[in-house]
C-alpha cells in the first residue's frame, strides 16, 4: 500500500496556478487517492492498537464477573507491571532473545554465509542455500515441532550425542536445562535464510572495481572487507536489523511450541508472557498491558534503526 | 499516474469488501442448528460417543433440527480458554456446552451460560438426581446453570507388580504422607528405571495440578484454601507450606518424573495410557475416571485389575478422619446465546436420560448422581473400582466455587510448578501465591490463617 501512497508528490508543473479557494480543492482532490490507504491503515493498524490500549485500562477477564463487565482501572495494569519481577524477567528475556538471535546470531550468520556462498561454485552454491532457505521456507509451526523434536530429552540431538559420546552423553534434557540457549539456536536456524538472502542481494550491487582498485593498493582481505564492503552496506543491514528485530520480538509459536514458556517463567519472553496472563490465569487486561509494552518496544527499536538510517537518505 | 491512483482505490475498496464478507459469513448458526461444544482429546473419547447417541436419538424424535457436535480438541486447560473465546462472541457461541463444575459460577457470573430453572421444573426426572448434583449446577445468584453428569474422586493407583519387586505390601494402605514418600523411596531404590511417584505439578497440567495435586495434600492438612464461613481466601497458612514442601521432597529427592516429563503438558494422558499400564509409574495420585478407558476402547487393558491396587490417600499425619479426596464432576449447560434455549435444554435431557446416564457413568467410571442409575446392578457390577472410589464420597471435599477460583487455581499451579523445577522454595512459593491472591481478590477478600 505505501508504496503507491508514497508517490503521489505533487507535480510542481501545476504548482503555478494556485488560487485560494481553488488551491484547497486541487489539494483535497490530490489527497483523495490517499483516502483508502488512510482509512485501511485506520482501520487495520490504529484501530487495533487505540483498542488494545483501552484493553490495558480495564480489569477484563476471561471468565467471571469481570468478563461480563469490565472496569475502567486506569493504569493499575501498569503499576503492577512495573512491581512485578516476572516482567521484568520477561522483559530481559525478551531482550536476550532478540539480541543474540536477531541482532547477532541471524545477522552475523546470514552475512557470513552470503560471504561464503559469493565465493563459492556452481553445485556446492545452490546446495547450501536450498538448505538454509528451507529452514526459512518451513511454516512456523512445522520449524517448531521440528527443533522440538530435535532438542526433546529423546529427540535427534541427544541420539546423535549418545551415538558419538557414547553411554551418557546424550542424557540433557536442552528444553529444560538451557531453554533460552535452545529456542535462540532455534531462531538463529529459522531466520538466518532471510539474513543471508538480504545480504547475498546487496554484495551482488557491491562494485568489483572498488575492491580490485584497494587490492591494487595493498589493502587486505580483513581490509577490504571493513572498509569497503561494510560501509557499501550499512543501508541494508541497517535495513535488515530492524525487519529481523521485529520480526524476533514477535516470535510466540516457535517458543511456545518448544519450551511453552517454561519451565516456570525462564523462557517466557514478552509475547508468551502476555498469551499467559490473558489465556491461561485469564487477565485478558493485564496479558493486554503486557502486549502494548511489547509493541512499544518494538517502536523504539525501529526509531532508533530509522534514526541510523536517516543520514544515508540519497 | 492517475491510473496508478484508481488502481490503488480499487484495491483498497476489494479489500474492505473483502474482509467484511469475512466478518459477517461467520454469523449466527441458524435456529434448528443446535452446538454442542465439548472436549475431546485421544483419551477421552467416552463423552463424544454419548453425544452421537444422543445427537441421532433426537434428530430421530425431532423432525428437522439438527445437533451439530463441535469438539474442542484440548487438554484441559487449553479447553476452558477456547470455550472462553468461543463464549466471547455471539456469532460462536455454542448453545450446549460441556461445562466443568468448578467453572460454572465463574462463566455463569460472565453471562456465558443461560439460567435452566423453568426448564428443569417441567422436566420429571430431574427429581433423580441427588443433593450434590444440583448443587453443582447453582450460580452466585442461586439459579441453576447445568445438568450433572456424574461426579468423581481421587485416590492414588499403585502397581503391584512393582510393589512385589520392591517387597511393599499389595494391599498397600498409607496412613500418613510419610508413608507415602517412604515406599516410593524403596521403590527407587529396588526397582530403578521406573518412575516412583507422580504428583502433577505444572501449569501445562492444569486443574489436574490443582485437584490431582495439590488440593489432595491441602485438604489433608486441615487447612483449606477458603473459608466458607466468612467468604475469604486464605493466606499464610502451615498447610499451603507443608503441601509445597512435599512437592519439594518428591523432586528434590527425584522420587517423581523428571522434570521435562513433569512439564509435559500430556502427562495427563501418558500416565493413564502408557506409564501405568506398560509398569513405568509404581504409585499414581490420580482420578476414578482412568480404569474406564482400560475397560473398553482403544486403550483397553484388561490386565489392570490383577496389577492396579488402589489406595485412598491418607492425611498428612493421619489425623481424623483418616483419609481425605477431592471431587469435581462435568455438567451440560445452556450457553446464554442459544437461539431457543428450549430446544437445547431437550438436548440435554436427552443425552442425560437414564439410559445414556448409565453409558457414561459405566464407560467413563463416573460416580453416579442419577439415583436410578446408581442402584442399577448394570452399573454397580460394570467396574470394579466403583465400591472403593464410592466409598471416597464421606471424606471427599469440593473446591470453594466462587468465579475467582478458576483464577486463583492458576496461581496454585504455578506455585507447584516452581517448587517442583527448584525455582522457588516452598516459602517463596507460598508468598507468590498469597501476592496472587491479593491482587486477585484485594485484601478485603482475604484473612490470614489462624
Amino acid at each position: 500500500m505505501s508504496a503507491p501512497a508514497g508517490a503521489t508528490a505533487p507535480a510542481p508543473a501545476r504548482a503555478t496556478g494556485r488560487g485560494d479557494g481553488g488551491g484547497r480543492l486541487v489539494l483535497l482532490a490530490r489527497l483523495a487517492p490517499l483516502a483508502p490507504t488512510v482509512a485501511l491503515m485506520l482501520v487495520f493498524l490504529a484501530g487495533p492498537i487505540a483498542y488494545a490500549l483501552y484493553g490495558s485500562l480495564t480489569n477484563t477477564a476471561l471468565s467471571g464477573y469481570r468478563a461480563a463487565d469490565p472496569e475502567f482501572v486506569g493504569l493499575d495494569n501498569y503499576s503492577t507491571l512495573v512491581s512485578s519481577g516476572e516482567f521484568w524477567q520477561s522483559a530481559w528475556l525478551t531482550l536476550l532473545f532478540v539480541l543474540a538471535s536477531a541482532v547477532v546470531g541471524q545477522n552475523v550468520l546470514g552475512m557470513v554465509v552470503a560471504l561464503l556462498l559469493r565465493a563459492a561454485r556452481g553445485p556446492l552454491r545452490s546446495l547450501v542455500s536450498g538448505l538454509v532457505v528451507t529452514a526459512w521456507v518451513l511454516p512456523e509451526i512445522v520449524a517448531a515441532f521440528a527443533l522440538y523434536a530435535f532438542f526433546s530429552g529423546d529427540g535427534t540431538l541427544n541420539a546423535v550425542l549418545g551415538l558419538v559420546g557414547g553411554e551418557g552423553a546424550g542424557g540433557t534434557a536442552w528444553l529444560v536445562t538451557f531453554p533460552m540457549t535452545a529456542v535462540i539456536l532455534a531462531n538463529v536456524w529459522r531466520g538466518t535464510a532471510f539474513s543471508m538472502m538480504v545480504y547475498g542481494a546487496a554484495l551482488a550491487e557491491v562494485p568489483p572495481d572498488l575492491a580490485e582498485a584497494a587490492a591494487l593498493d595493498g589493502a587486505s582481505g580483513r581490509q577490504r572487507f571493513f572498509r569497503i564492503t561494510l560501509p557499501l552496506l550499512r543501508r541494508s543491514i541497517g535495513t535488515n536489523l530492524m525487519l529481523t528485530t521485529l520480526q524476533t520480538l514477535g516470535v510466540f509459536t516457535l517458543i511456545w511450541v518448544m519450551t511453552g514458556g517454561g519451565p516456570g517463567t525462564s523462557s517466557s519472553t514478552l509475547p508468551v508472557l502476555a498469551f499467559q496472563e490473558a489465556f491461561r490465569f485469564g487477565q485478558v487486561g493485564y496479558g493486554t498491558a503486557i502486549a502494548v509494552v511489547t509493541l512499544v518496544v518494538g517502536a523504539l527499536f525501529a526509531t532508533v534503526y530509522v534514526r541510523v538510517l536517516k543520514p544515508e537518505v540519497d | 499516474m492517475r491510473r496508478r491512483h484508481s488502481l490503488t482505490a480499487l484495491v483498497a475498496v476489494a479489500a474492505l469488501g473483502l474482509t467484511a464478507c469475512g466478518g459477517s459469513s461467520g454469523g449466527g448458526g441458524d435456529e434448528d442448528t443446535i452446538r454442542v461444544a465439548y472436549q475431546r482429546t485421544a483419551q477421552f473419547t467416552q463423552l463424544e460417543d454419548v453425544l452421537e447417541k444422543a445427537k441421532s436419538e433426537y434428530e430421530a424424535a425431532n423432525e428437522g433440527r439438527t445437533i451439530e457436535l463441535v469438539p474442542i480438541e484440548a487438554e484441559q486447560e487449553q479447553y476452558f480458554t477456547r470455550l472462553a473465546l468461543l463464549n466471547r462472541s455471539p456469532s460462536t457461541a455454542p448453545d450446549v456446552i460441556y461445562e466443568d463444575s468448578f467453572q460454572v459460577r465463574s462463566d455463569a457470573a460472565a453471562g456465558y451460560l443461560a439460567p435452566i430453572d423453568d426448564l428443569l421444573e417441567g422436566w420429571e426426572e430431574w427429581g433423580q438426581f441427588d443433593e450434590t448434583a444440583k448443587q453443582a449446577g447453582l450460580g452466585d445468584d442461586g439459579q441453576t446453570y447445568g445438568v450433572s453428569m456424574g461426579t468423581d474422586t481421587r485416590g492414588i493407583y499403585f502397581n503391584k507388580q512393582l510393589f512385589e519387586q520392591a517387597g511393599l505390601p499389595t494391599d498397600w494402605q498409607p496412613t500418613t504422607w510419610d508413608e507415602v514418600l517412604e515406599a516410593a523411596r524403596t521403590v527407587k531404590e529396588r526397582v530403578p528405571g521406573v518412575v516412583p511417584l507422580n504428583v502433577y505439578a505444572s501449569r501445562a497440567a492444569g486443574e489436574a495440578t490443582s485437584m490431582q495435586g495439590f488440593e489432595m495434600l491441602l485438604y489433608g492438612t486441615g487447612d483449606e484454601l477458603y473459608d466458607a464461613d466468612t467468604q475469604k481466601w486464605i493466606t499464610g497458612s502451615q498447610g499451603f507450606r507443608d503441601s509445597l514442601a512435599f512437592y519439594d521432597t518428591v523432586f528434590s529427592e527425584e522420587l517423581g518424573p523428571d522434570t521435562a516429563l513433569a512439564l509435559d503438558a500430556a502427562l495427563g494422558s501418558r500416565v493413564a495410557t502408557e506409564m501405568l499400564p506398560q509398569g513405568e509409574l509404581a504409585i499414581a495420585v490420580d482420578g476414578s475416571w482412568l480404569p474406564g478407558q482400560w475397560i473398553s476402547g482403544e486403550n483397553e487393558w484388561p490386565e489392570w485389575e490383577e496389577t492396579m491396587g488402589i489406595a485412598a490417600m491418607p492425611t498428612q499425619e493421619g489425623q481424623d478422619p483418616g483419609r481425605t479426596s477431592m471431587s469435581g464432576g462435568w455438567l451440560l449447560s445452556v450457553g446464554s446465546q442459544a437461539a431457543d434455549p428450549q430446544a437445547a435444554f431437550d438436548f440435554i435431557t436427552v443425552a442425560l436420560n437414564r439410559e445414556n446416564t448409565l453409558k457414561y457413568n459405566t464407560e467413563n467410571s463416573q460416580i453416579a448422581v442419577r439415583t436410578d442409575v446408581a442402584e442399577d446392578p448394570e452399573y454397580l457390577d460394570y467396574n470394579p473400582s466403583f465400591e472403593f472410589f464410592s466409598s471416597l464420597v464421606p471424606v471427599t471435599n469440593f473446591r470453594p466455587a466462587t468465579p475467582d477460583y478458576s483464577q486463583i487455581s492458576a496461581n496454585i499451579q504455578a506455585a507447584t510448578e516452581d517448587v517442583a523445577t527448584g525455582a522457588a522454595t516452598p516459602e517463596q512459593a507460598a508468598q507468590a501465591y498469597d501476592d496472587g491472591l491479593v491482587a486477585i481478590v484485594g485484601e478485603d477478600g482475604t484473612q490470614a490463617a489462624d
